[in-house]
C-alpha cells in the first residue's frame, strides 16, 4: 500500500509541476486573446479592459495562477475566450472523440503486436522472424506524418474509405447497425494511421523480451517437461517477459489522449488535436493550458496504472515493497 | 558485418544525402521561388531516350505538356516539339553552400522549363523547392539537436558532478519535461511565441522551440556517465594533483560523455527535422515563400489538391532516407557502444 502511495503522491507532484510550467510559459508570451479585438475599432478600448478584467488577466500571475488552481479544485477549467463558453465540457466532448479513436487503435494494435512478438521470438533468426524484423524496421523509417498524408491519398483516389469526420451526413436517421458500419468506416483511415506507427516498435518489443526469455534455463526444463509449445509460449515465456511489457502497455494508455493529436489534424477527426491547433492560433490560453494538463493526467494515470498492474502481477515487487 | 565497417557505411550515406540537399542549387534546375504562373500544378514530366518514332537519341529529352482537348487540368504530351535536356548548364543564380555566388547546375533546359516532379499552385518548381527545402529542414533539425544536446550536456554534468540538491532539482524538472508528450510540449512552447513572424525569425524560433524540448534524455544519460566517471582513479588522481573542477570537468569527464552524446545526436536529428516538419505544415513554423519540408506539404491540407495533383505529396518522401540513415546511424553507434537497446528511442517518441 506504501508503494502504492508513494507513486500517487508522486504523480500528483507531476501534475502540479506541469501546471505550474505551462503557466509560467503563459507569462512570457506576447500577447493574448484580446489583442486582436483591440485592433478591432468597433470595439472600444474599455470594453477590451473590463474583458481583460473579467478574465483576471491585468492580475498578476501569481494570483492568476492561485485562481486557476482554485478553479480546478472546484472541477473547472478556467474559461475559452473563443468559444465563450467553460473548457471543461468543451474538452470532455472532444476527448470523448479522442478516446473513441485511440482506444480502438491501442486495442488493435497490442492484440496484433502480442502473437506477432511472441511467434516472431519463438523462430527468432529464422526466415519469418526475418521477414517481420524488416517489416517492422521498413514501418519504422516511415514519419507518422508520412504515412498519414500517404493513406490520406490513398483514401482519397481509390474511394474506398470517407475521409475526415466521425459521421457521415444524416447519421442519426440510420439504423444502429448502419450507425455501427459508418462510425467504422470512418475510424478505418485513422486508426490505420495510428496502428501503423505504434505497431512496429510494440513488436519489437515483445518479441526481445520474449526471446529474452526463452533461453532461460527454466523453459528449457519445461520443453524437457513435455508441456506443449502452444502454452509454452503464451503460459510460460510470455509471462516471465511481462515486466516491460506491463510497464509499455502503461505509457500506451497514458498516451491515449495525446497520442494521436497529429494524425487527427491531418485526417480532420473532430477530437482535441484541431481544438488544440485552433486554441494555439486563437491564443485561447486556457483551451491549451487545459489540453496539455487532460494529456497529462492521462500520462501520469497511464503510469499508475502500469505500478499498479505491476505490483499485481510480478510478486517480486510486491515483497520488496512491503519489506521497506 | 562488423560493426565499425557497418558504422561507415551509414556514415558515408548520410554524408551523400547532406551533400546533396547542401549542395541545393547545383542540384536543382531552378529558383525555388521563382513563379511560372501560367503553369500550375503541372504533373511530373518524364525523360525519354526514345522518340515516338522509336528512334534512340543519346541526349535525353522530354515533351513539354499541353492541356488536353476540352480539358481545364488533364494535360498531355507534346509529342511535336521534343526539348533536349542540357547537362553542367548555366542558369539561376544561387549561393553554393550559402555564400559563394554561383550559376551552375546539373542540369536544365534552353526554352520550356522542365519539371520532373511537377510544379505547385504558383507553378514553381517542386525538385527544386524539395532540395531547398530540405536546407531549411535539415538545418532546423541538425542546430535544434546542437542546442539540445549542449543544454542536456550543461545540465547532466551539472547535476552529476555537483550532485545534492542541484541534482535533485535539475532530475525533477528533467523528469517532468520526459513525462509530457513531445508534441503537446512543442505545441505548448509554440503557444506562448509569437505567430507572425519573418521567415529568419521563425527559422530560429522554430530551431529553439525544438532544441527545448529534448533535453532531458541526454541530460540524464550524460548525468549516469558522470556519475560513475568521476570516481574512477585517473579522475581522483587529477583532483589530488590540485586540478580545478572546470578542468576535470572540461579535461577529464566530457569526453567520457562523448559516446553517449553521439548515439543522442543519431537519435535526436531525424526526430527534429520531423518535428520541423510537423510545426510547418500546421502553419506554426516556417512561413511560405521559403520552402521547407513541412510547408511544402501544407498544401495537402486542401482537399481539391488531395484528390488531383498527387505529386504535392512527394516532398512527403524526402525525409525517409534521411530517416533510414539516422537509424541505422543509431543502432551502429549503440552497437559500437556495447549497450544495444532497441527501446531506446521508443520512450521519446510516443507518436
Amino acid at each position: 500500500m506504501r508503494y502504492l502511495l508513494g507513486r500517487t503522491l508522486h504523480a500528483v507532484f507531476l501534475l502540479f509541476g506541469v501546471s505550474l510550467l505551462t503557466f509560467l510559459f503563459s507569462a512570457l508570451t506576447p500577447g493574448n486573446y484580446f489583442d486582436e479585438m483591440r485592433l478591432n475599432p468597433q470595439i472600444s478600448r474599455e470594453t477590451v479592459a473590463a474583458l481583460r478584467a473579467q478574465y483576471q488577466l491585468d492580475r498578476p500571475l501569481p494570483v492568476r495562477y492561485a485562481h486557476w488552481l482554485n478553479a480546478v479544485a472546484h472541477g473547472e477549467l478556467g474559461f475559452s475566450f473563443a468559444y465563450n463558453s467553460p473548457v471543461g465540457p468543451l474538452l470532455w466532448v472532444r476527448a470523448r472523440n479522442t478516446l473513441l479513436l485511440t482506444i480502438t487503435a491501442t486495442l488493435l494494435a497490442w492484440l496484433l503486436a502480442l502473437p506477432l512478438g511472441v511467434w516472431s521470438a519463438s523462430r527468432f533468426g529464422r526466415a519469418p522472424d526475418r521477414v517481420l524484423s524488416w517489416t517492422t524496421a521498413t514501418l519504422l523509417v516511415i514519419p507518422d506524418l508520412v504515412l498519414a498524408l500517404g493513406l490520406l491519398i490513398l483514401a482519397v483516389r481509390t474511394g474506398w474509405f470517407p475521409t475526415g469526420g466521425l459521421a457521415s451526413v444524416g447519421f442519426e436517421n440510420l439504423s444502429p447497425l448502419h450507425k455501427l458500419r459508418d462510425l467504422a468506416s470512418h475510424l478505418a483511415l485513422p486508426v490505420a494511421a495510428l496502428v501503423l506507427t505504434t505497431l512496429p516498435m510494440l513488436v519489437r518489443h515483445v518479441r526481445a523480451s520474449v526471446a529474452e526469455v526463452l533461453d532461460a534455463p527454466f523453459l528449457r526444463a519445461a520443453v524437457g517437461h513435455g508441456i506443449p509449445h502452444r502454452k509454452l509460449l503464451y503460459g510460460y515465456a510470455l509471462r516471465a517477459a511481462a515486466n516491460p511489457l506491463i510497464s509499455l502497455f502503461g505509457f500506451s494508455v497514458g498516451t491515449l489522449v495525446s497520442g494521436s493529436l497529429l494524425v487527427e489534424v491531418v485526417m480532420s477527426w473532430p477530437g482535441l488535436g484541431p481544438l488544440l491547433l485552433e486554441a494555439i492560433l486563437a491564443r485561447d490560453l486556457y483551451v491549451v493550458i487545459g489540453g496539455v494538463l487532460l494529456s497529462m493526467i492521462f500520462l501520469v494515470s497511464g503510469n499508475l496504472f502500469a505500478d499498479v498492474l505491476l505490483y499485481w502481477s510480478d510478486p517480486r515487487i510486491r515483497i520488496a515493497a512491503s519489506a521497506k | 558485418m562488423t560493426p565499425p565497417r557497418r558504422l561507415t557505411r551509414w556514415l558515408v550515406a548520410l554524408v551523400v544525402l547532406h551533400c546533396v540537399v547542401a549542395g541545393a542549387g547545383f542540384f536543382a534546375p531552378y529558383d525555388p521561388v521563382e513563379q511560372d504562373r501560367d503553369h500550375p500544378y503541372l504533373p511530373p514530366m518524364r525523360v525519354h531516350l526514345m522518340d515516338v518514332q522509336h528512334h534512340f537519341h543519346s541526349r535525353p529529352f522530354f515533351y513539354p505538356l499541353r492541356l488536353r482537348e476540352g480539358s481545364f487540368d488533364q494535360y498531355q504530351e507534346d509529342t511535336a516539339a521534343a526539348v533536349p535536356l542540357h547537362f553542367f548548364i548555366r542558369g539561376a543564380d544561387y549561393p553554393l553552400l550559402g555564400f559563394l555566388p554561383s550559376r551552375a547546375h546539373l542540369f536544365g533546359t534552353d526554352g520550356t522549363r522542365i519539371y520532373l516532379l511537377g510544379s505547385d499552385a504558383y507553378g514553381r518548381d517542386q525538385l527544386s523547392r524539395i532540395l531547398f527545402g530540405g536546407q531549411v529542414s535539415l538545418l532546423a533539425g541538425l542546430l535544434g539537436a546542437g542546442v539540445t544536446l549542449s543544454l542536456g550536456a550543461l545540465i547532466g554534468l551539472a547535476a552529476g558532478y555537483y550532485g545534492g540538491w542541484r541534482d535533485d532539482l535539475l532530475m525533477r524538472t528533467a523528469e517532468l519535461f520526459l513525462a509530457l508528450p513531445w508534441l503537446y510540449l512543442l505545441f505548448a512552447l509554440r503557444a506562448f511565441l509569437p505567430l507572425t513572424v519573418s521567415p529568419l525569425e521563425a527559422f530560429l524560433l522554430v530551431v529553439v522551440v525544438i532544441g527545448m524540448v529534448g533535453w532531458a534524455r541526454p541530460a540524464r544519460l550524460v548525468r549516469g556517465v558522470v556519475l560513475s566517471v568521476k570516481e574512477r582513479d585517473f579522475v581522483r588522481a587529477a583532483r589530488g594533483f590540485g586540478a580545478s573542477d572546470m578542468y576535470l570537468l572540461r579535461r577529464h569527464i566530457l569526453p567520457e560523455t562523448a559516446s553517449v552524446l553521439l548515439t543522442q545526436a543519431a537519435i535526436l536529428v531525424p526526430q527534429f527535422v520531423l518535428a520541423e516538419m510537423t510545426l510547418s505544415f500546421l502553419g506554426l513554423g516556417v512561413p511560405e515563400p521559403t520552402a521547407s519540408w513541412g510547408n511544402l506539404l501544407a498544401s495537402l491540407q486542401q482537399y481539391s489538391v488531395l484528390v488531383s495533383y498527387w505529386w504535392m505529396y512527394l516532398p512527403a518522401l524526402a525525409i525517409v532516407p534521411f530517416f533510414l540513415g539516422y537509424l541505422g546511424l543509431a543502432s551502429a553507434l549503440q552497437q559500437r557502444a556495447g549497450t544495444y537497446k532497441i527501446d531506446e528511442q521508443s520512450s521519446w517518441s510516443p507518436t
